[in-house]
């Protein structure tokens, strides 16, 4: 399964990544971090959705979001 | 490979992480300002490129002059629009390095202008990553030569006007014209395809200056939502549609074939 990690205390709120999300499961969560910013989040239950693609990452200003990609299952000889 | 903050699951890869030449710290740049994308991009490259270990930068006044707390390289900090002639010394002296400089448009198109336009002229072996985003963001948001025609900012708060302040200055073009130069492109950091293309740009321009071709220049249109008085969505919105019409993308000058800008800088590319 994908998945992506997003650093809450990196995450200034800027929320480009949701703007990018291909499967829009990216949104403003009501938490702040130490900074005060709202961070980005992935509801429970949305990241089986996360396709691996590194949209939100590659739009991140801040490094904040991390990309695990799974491994496509191997054809049968 | 990056280390990953996280331990790997069974089953997946690690597709995207914190490049080794860019610092694991936050940075004191405002929510939704690009400066964090051109510099992931540039540590991306560094380390794809392997070149982190015998790099020097030339960093500049401008809100990316904390540049050397950012890339792990070692780092000159040149006097305000400087860059490009500390580059130049730096290039000439140890011409093995490998000398980019990192300059925003406030620093580049106005104070600067005699360097780089000389710098480039001459075919310094070295590479300049200019980030446009139309103000000066660090000092206030005040006009810049490349302010777009009526946007407003705090030293003509009633919109830019043409007759007065003329027109905003595209460098890439102007760079592009120069007998030096041998990568030459605009690329813009507003959507996901924009800033991988921009990325290619930016090898290419990294590229003119290891294989000894000539002056590389890569110019990235970038947004500055606190001093454009726009949240960050909008501000790439802003970009999307403004300055993109304005500032159309693309590369502008591509040395082909066995092309080089003259022999300046013996022992390059070998």
């Amino acid at each position: 399964m994908s998945r992506i990690l997003v650093s809450e205390e990196r995450c200034k709120g800027c929320l480009l990544c949701t703007t990018v999300c291909p499967v829009e499961i990216l949104q403003q969560s009501e938490r702040l971090n130490q900074q005060g910013y709202k961070v980005a989040e992935v509801p429970a239950g949305s990241m089986d959705k996360c396709t691996g693609c590194a949209s939100c990452a590659t739009i991140c200003p801040d490094m904040a979001i991390e990309v695990w990609r799974s491994k496509k299952p191997k054809k049968a000889a | 490979m990056p280390k990953a903050n996280t331990a790997a699951q069974a089953g997946e890869d690690l597709v995207f992480t914190r490049p080794n030449a860019l610092a694991d710290r936050a940075t004191h740049y405002c929510p939704g300002c690009h400066h964090g994308i051109a510099h992931r991009m540039l540590a991306e490259l560094l380390d794809e490129m392997d070149l982190a270990g015998r790099t020097v930068a030339a960093s500049s006044i401008g809100c990316s002059v904390f540049l050397y707390n950012y890339i792990q390289v070692d780092t000159v900090e040149s006097p305000h629009g400087r860059a490009p002639a500390v580059a130049t010394g730096i290039k000439r002296a140890r011409p093995d390095k490998f000398v980019f400089t990192y300059q925003g448009d406030g620093d580049l198109a106005s104070i600067g202008m005699a360097e780089i336009m000389h710098c480039a002229n001459r075919g310094e072996r070295v590479t300049v990553v200019f980030v446009n985003n139309t103000v000066y963001g660090m000092t206030g948001g005040q006009m810049a030569p490349t302010t777009l025609i009526g946007q407003k900012t705090t030293t003509c708060p009633g919109g830019r006007c043409q007759d007065r302040e003329g027109s905003p200055i595209r460098m890439a073009e102007i760079i592009s014209q120069l007998g030096g130069t041998a990568f030459c492109a605009r690329g813009s950091l507003d959507s996901v395809k924009n800033i991988r293309q921009a990325k290619k740009y930016m090898r290419q321009a990294f590229e003119a200056q290891t294989k000894g071709l000539g002056f590389g220049f890569v110019e990235l249109l970038s947004g500055c939502p606190t001093n454009w008085r726009l949240n960050p969505v909008a501000a790439n919105k802003r970009i999307t549609d403004e300055m993109i019409p304005y500032f159309p993308l693309g590369v502008y000058k591509e040395l082909s074939g066995d092309d080089t800008c003259g022999a300046l800088v013996a022992g390059e590319g070998k």
